[in-house]
């Protein structure tokens, strides 16, 4: 399959190719990747296509990429409606905003 | 190796790489040092709006000019950083907040700044989506020249200037200590080499406070951490960022289709803090639909968190230090630090080459904390 139409992030629509020029252009890190083309930025977190940019990145620089440089995954783990989060019961009470912060 | 720099800056966020790229334009030799990768630091996580309405002179001359800057800065820079004009909306709750709002919009004016006050009626003009009613507005204030630009795209087209302009921009390197000769910055240290320097800028974000210890500074700097909530991809609904001092929100919808924004956490305190709250996530659902009910069947999608470097009075603390010759502060931006980056790096940039310190500069030295009265910066928000 050439590169060019190897989808790599379903979510954000985004191809082999794209991802490798990036990399050659110089965004070798993870984080920077991410940043400029919104791979796992989708509803699914990037659990499906960061382990193949992980794979990608380690071929073209030859470098093993270090685990801390993963990003963390937070909730929610699948999409919830505002609606429903805005029901959401939280134990911790809320207190006034604290002046400091101002 | 003895390596030597006419200036050395340490933080490689937005304002670290803006001034790496006005100290290499104005003919200096600049290596910036950044512990993790670009923007790693509140840039990366920032809300990336860009807004000229405050309550002290000084912030809106300063972010006044610095839209300027940004109008020019994908043509200037060469890259593109979506820079673009939507405006703000200040939402007004109460009587009390119309006649600050009346205050400061007649001083922005005397700026030359397009703001005006909004009516009621005329908000659904700006933001269809709003509920007037569940946001309890008594009114607003508008200003069409506000709006947003992409802090990493930003932060990247800086630093490849400068590199193109001959800055060393060291990623992946932590700066461990700097040495003085009295009183005078004379070295840097970081864990894979040493640069001998005269100037060292502090750019290092909520960290700010680490880099000034290791030259015996105590700044009254304190982290905050805040939490940004990101919703689904959208059809274009509206074009303004949307806030409001008394609930602490803003929000806008990123030119992705995102709808994206952040609230005070409920029970906030300061400190370097990591886990996601539940608390933010309801209490700013909670808002979020109380303003604009529409959204009730929206998605959230994402969320991320980052860090406020908040001063006491939430304006930053700029230029040379007053006891460490060569030690230049560039730091405590409480929030509003990108959108201030293009006119504060160029005027440090001008300040360390040329030796010319503009009156905003002198007015947000450290020294002024030492004073009785410090004009307050009222209009802050998540
Ligand atoms: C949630 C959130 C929303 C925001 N929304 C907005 C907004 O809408 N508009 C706006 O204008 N501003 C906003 N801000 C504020 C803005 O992001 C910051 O003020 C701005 O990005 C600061 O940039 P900086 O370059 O000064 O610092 P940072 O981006 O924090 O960069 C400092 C860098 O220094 C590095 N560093 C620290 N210690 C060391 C060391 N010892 N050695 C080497 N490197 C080191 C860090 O890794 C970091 O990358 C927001 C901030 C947050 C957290
Ligand atoms: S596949 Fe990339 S974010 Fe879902």
């Amino acid at each position: 399959m050439s590169e060019k139409k190897t989808i790599v992030c379903r979510c954000e629509d985004l191809t082999k190719k794209e991802i490798v020029e990036a990399i050659q252009e110089g965004y070798t890190d993870l984080e920077e990747l991410r940043r400029k083309l919104r791979i796992g930025m989708g509803p699914c977190q990037g659990r499906v296509c960061l382990p193949l940019v992980k794979r990608i990145l380690k071929q073209v620089t030859g470098e093993k990429v270090k685990q801390e440089s993963f990003p963390t995954f937070r909730p929610p783990l699948v999409p919830v409606s505002l609606g429903s989060l805005a029901k959401l019961k939280v134990e911790s009470k809320k207190k006034k905003q604290s002046k400091d912060q101002e | 190796m003895n390596e030597h720099a006419d200036v050395v800056i340490i933080g490689g966020g937005v304002n670290g790489c803006a001034i790496a790229y006005y100290l290499s334009k104005l003919g200096m030799n600049v290596s910036v040092f950044e512990r993790n990768y670009l923007g790693s630091g509140a840039t990366g996580s920032c809300g990336a709006g860009i807004r000229q309405q405050w309550s002290t002179k000084e912030n809106t001359e300063l972010a006044i000019q610095s839209v300027h800057m940004f109008e020019e800065l994908s043509d200037e820079l060469g890259e593109d950083i979506e820079f673009s004009q939507g405006g703000y909306l200040i939402i007004n709750h109460t009587e009390e907040e119309l006649a600050q709002s009346k205050k400061n919009v007649k001083m922005q004016k005397t700026l030359g700044l397009d703001v005006s006050m909004v009516s009621v009626d005329e908000i659904n003009d700006i933001v269809p989506v709003l509920d007037v009613n569940g946001m309890d507005s008594v009114g607003a204030t508008f200003c069409p020249t506000d709006g947003h630009a992409n802090p990493f795209k930003t932060t990247f087209a800086y630093a490849h200037a400068a590199e193109q302009l001959g800055a060393n921009i060291h990623t992946h390197t932590l700066v461990k200590d700097i040495k003085t000769k009295n009183n005078q910055v004379s070295e840097v240290l970081t864990d894979k080499k040493s640069v001998k320097t005269r100037w060292v800028v502090d750019a290092a974000g909520a960290w700010s406070s680490q880099i000034a210890k290791m030259v015996g500074i105590s700044i009254p700097n304190k982290p905050f951490r805040k939490e940004v909530l990101a919703t689904e991809r959208l059809e274009p609904l509206f074009k303004a960022m949307v806030i409001s001092f008394k609930d602490g929100i803003y929000f806008s919808q990123q030119p992705e289709g995102n709808i994206v924004g952040g609230i005070p956490i409920p029970e906030q305190r300061s400190g370097f803090y990591e886990l996601p709250t539940f608390s933010f996530i309801q209490h700013m659902s909670e808002t979020l639909t109380r303003y604009a009910p529409a959204l009730r069947d929206i998605n959230m999608l994402r969320h991320w968190t980052g860090y406020y470097d908040v001063t006491p009075d939430a304006r930053p603390i700029l230029g040379e230090d007053s006891k460490v010759r060569g030690f230049v502060h560039c730091h405590g931006f409480s929030g509003h630090g990108f959108m201030l980056s293009p006119m504060v790096s160029r005027m440090l940039a001008e300040y360390i080459s040329n030796d010319k310190e503009s009156s905003v500069l002198k007015r947000l030295r450290l020294n002024r904390y030492e004073d009785e009265d410090i004009d307050m910066e009222q209009n802050v928000v998540g």
